[in-house]
């Protein structure tokens, strides 16, 4: 049953201007940054800040506003002998791989015709499509989480963006507060502990090992490079994102469960 | 009146002299272009033996094979050239050549088992108090030290191949070494596994030239107390620290590359202690520090290039009146970063890659000037730890507001004139 819904509002989805929207404004950006700028490598740094920031905006706004568009139909679906973990979960991946999809085809078709096959930063750009893809899915599941709490489609807007800005940018400000006011003690392992906690910052820290590799091995960075560089490191880090999926999903299924419509 | 046989008796006497002089001159000279063979079926049969028979200025020729030598010592002027396949072997013993006198040149050997020591400083090749040494075309396999050159002057060491699997600082040596010698040109060698790649201390007047060093597990280049000298066309790849140059005067840097000097400690070129420099066109590429300065002055920085290092330069204290200008910096993590708010050097008419200015009246140099010095990497010395958050959002922020209105940043120190295009040389 998941399946069908799944394909219902995959396709739904699929169709919609925004989808077009979306996938039109990567295959823009890919193109044009790589029309500037035929050194591969390092379109792959520019684009990562576009991606770190604006997929998980991307996934927080899709989610709450598909949430909201779609609850008569959800309404009704929830009137026929479906479980309810089948409905949310068959929406929440339709809208993922919808956006996920766009993602990946905005930015792969510029970067394979520039000749990414023959580069030797493919596999770079495949951390770069998988973090993105991640975020999308987490992003996508908060979203959906703070969806459920609120019938205030405006509360609910609120706080998604909140919830955004607080991942992008206000939990690095506080990280780096702490950091500098706790500079008498040991940090390193706070630190690197404190970046499992945020998604973004986990992504991007993977990214820039990968690519812009020389700042982060002066000093403490070689302890960085130490963690994230080996096979444990990576292991743990896409581990941790992985949870990062699978709480929020567990979320959305208890609350849905629980939701009296 | 001079009769006729006068004259012609003069004429005689003075042609026997002239005999007489040109024999002298001229008969010595003819023995000097005696060669000497050494191989396994000639009488010659070993290195050490051609050196005692031959006079001043011979040649010895040694033909292809392997050759006992250990502390061979040479006193008089020869030299000493091995033919493809000539290979002396130090039997791990100690010194394999030691040129003690002046005039000797040592070529197109390959030098293998030089002996190792903690408490002697064995060399493949030792020279002391030579002049006018010739190091040409040898190839040394992981020897203790390399080539050992003390208290000696005008020499040339060329073209020799130098390779070691050194893997700790304390028991290894380097490759080639210069302790107080004057006028020495270290040209196009190859050094690559030992401790220092070149080391010169006491060294003045001498040139560097087209070498490469890399891989060695401290620096590429580390010369200290050396002044009046010119390093030209070097690479310095993968090194430990990268170049290490401290406590010298009057030295000129053109043309090197410094490549990939990655790691806790490392930097492309550390300048300590500096007097009156030019460093010049070189190219700092993939290191985590460019160049750290620390108590450098009056150093002219021109027309370099640094392309994607952590830190492009680094400045530490005492540095006083030095110039940068004309410069290249692409996409380094920080351009410049500074410890303190106090700033004596100027940064003009420099390339910054991250300049975000426009020109409106078409001169190609940017209306508006440019901060160099970044919050974030005054937050990052300050705690280092907070490296982590490089590229996110919130530093991209913080680092926008101080550039609009400096607080914590040397609020003087601004390229007034920032270029538009990078500059070509």
């Amino acid at each position: 049953m998941i399946s069908k819904v799944l394909k219902y509002s995959f396709s739904d989805l699929i169709r919609s201007r925004w989808s077009y929207v979306y996938l039109v404004f990567y295959l823009v950006l890919g193109f044009t940054l790589l029309f500037l700028n035929t050194n591969l490598s390092k379109a792959i740094i520019t684009l990562m800040n576009i991606v770190v920031i604006l997929t998980p905006l991307i996934g927080t706004i899709f989610g709450v506003m598909y949430y909201y568009n779609s609850r008569e139909f959800t309404e009704l679906l929830l009137a026929q002998p479906i479980k309810r973990s089948s409905i949310f979960l068959g929406q929440y991946l339709g809208i993922s791989l919808s956006l996920t999809i766009s993602l990946v085809a905005g930015l792969g078709i510029p970067f394979l015709i520039y000749g990414l096959f023959q580069s030797s930063v493919i596999l770079d750009f495949i951390m770069l499509l998988l973090s993105g893809a991640f975020l999308t899915f987490i992003f996508v599941a908060l979203s959906v989480n703070i969806a459920l709490l609120n019938t205030n489609k405006i509360k609910g807007f609120g706080y998604a963006i909140l919830m955004w800005l607080f991942f992008a940018v206000i939990y690095d400000g506080i990280f780096l507060i702490s950091l500098v006011l706790f500079d008498d003690y040991p940090l390193d392992q706070f630190t690197l502990v404190a970046s499992l906690f945020n998604p973004i910052d986990l992504s991007r820290i993977m990214i820039l090992l990968k690519l812009d590799i020389s700042a982060l091995l002066g000093y403490t960075g070689a302890l960085f490079q130490k963690f994230f560089g080996t096979y444990l490191g990576s292991f743990i880090s896409f581990g941790t994102l992985l949870l990062w999926v699978i709480i929020p999903v567990s979320l959305m299924t208890r609350f849905s469960n629980k939701k009296d419509f | 009146m001079i009769s006729i046989e006068t004259i012609s008796k003069l004429l005689v006497r003075k042609s026997v002299i002239l005999l007489i002089h040109i024999s002298i001159y001229l008969v010595p000279l003819a023995t000097t272009a005696s060669v000497y063979h050494v191989c396994e079926t000639c009488q010659i049969k070993s290195l050490g033996e051609a050196v005692v028979t031959a006079n001043r200025h011979d040649t010895i020729k040694v033909r292809s094979g392997r050759y006992e030598c250990t502390n061979l010592e040479i006193t008089k002027p020869l030299s000493l050239i091995g033919e493809t396949g000539a290979i002396l072997d130090g039997k791990n013993l100690g010194y394999v050549l030691k040129l003690l006198g002046d005039h000797i040149t040592v070529r197109g050997f390959k030098i293998i088992n030089a002996g190792k020591s903690y408490t002697k400083d064995y060399a493949a090749i030792y020279a002391f108090k030579a002049s006018q040494f010739k190091i040409l075309d040898n190839e040394m396999v992981n020897p203790f030290f390399g080539i050992l050159i003390e208290k000696s002057d005008n020499g040339l060491v060329q073209g020799n191949f130098l390779s070691g699997e050194s893997s700790k600082e304390d028991d290894s040596g380097n490759g080639i070494h210069l302790w107080h010698c004057k006028n020495v040109d270290i040209v196009d060698n190859e050094i690559h596994g030992l401790r220092d790649g070149i080391y010169l201390e006491f060294v003045d007047s001498s040139k560097v030239r087209d070498n490469y060093a890399h891989h060695n597990i401290r620096y590429g280049l580390h010369f200290m107390f050396s002044n009046q000298d010119t390093y030209l066309n070097n690479t310095f790849e993968s090194n430990g620290a990268g170049v290490a140059v401290m406590f010298s005067k009057f030295i000129t840097m053109k043309k090197n590359r410094f490549l990939q000097n990655w790691g806790t400690s490392s930097y492309g070129l550390l300048l300590k202690e500096i007097y009156d420099a030019d460093v010049t066109e070189n190219e700092f590429k993939e290191n985590t520090i460019g160049i750290f300065i620390e108590g450098s002055t009056r150093v002219n920085y021109f027309h370099n290039d640094f392309s994607q290092n952590g830190w492009a330069v680094k400045v530490s204290g005492g540095c006083y009146t030095n110039k940068f200008f004309k410069n290249n910096f692409l996409s380094n993590a920080f351009d410049v970063s500074y410890n303190s708010r106090m700033n004596d050097n100027s940064f003009h008419g420099n390339y910054w890659s991250e300049y975000t200015g426009y020109d409106l009246d078409d001169d190609e140099i940017g209306d508006i000037p440019y901060r160099p010095v970044k919050l974030f990497s005054y937050i990052v010395n300050k705690t280092p730890e907070t490296i982590i958050l490089l590229r996110s959002l919130f530093v991209d922020i913080i680092n926008f507001s101080e550039r609009v209105s400096p607080v914590f940043t040397p609020d003087d120190l601004v390229d007034e004139q920032p270029s538009l295009k990078p500059f070509q040389w």
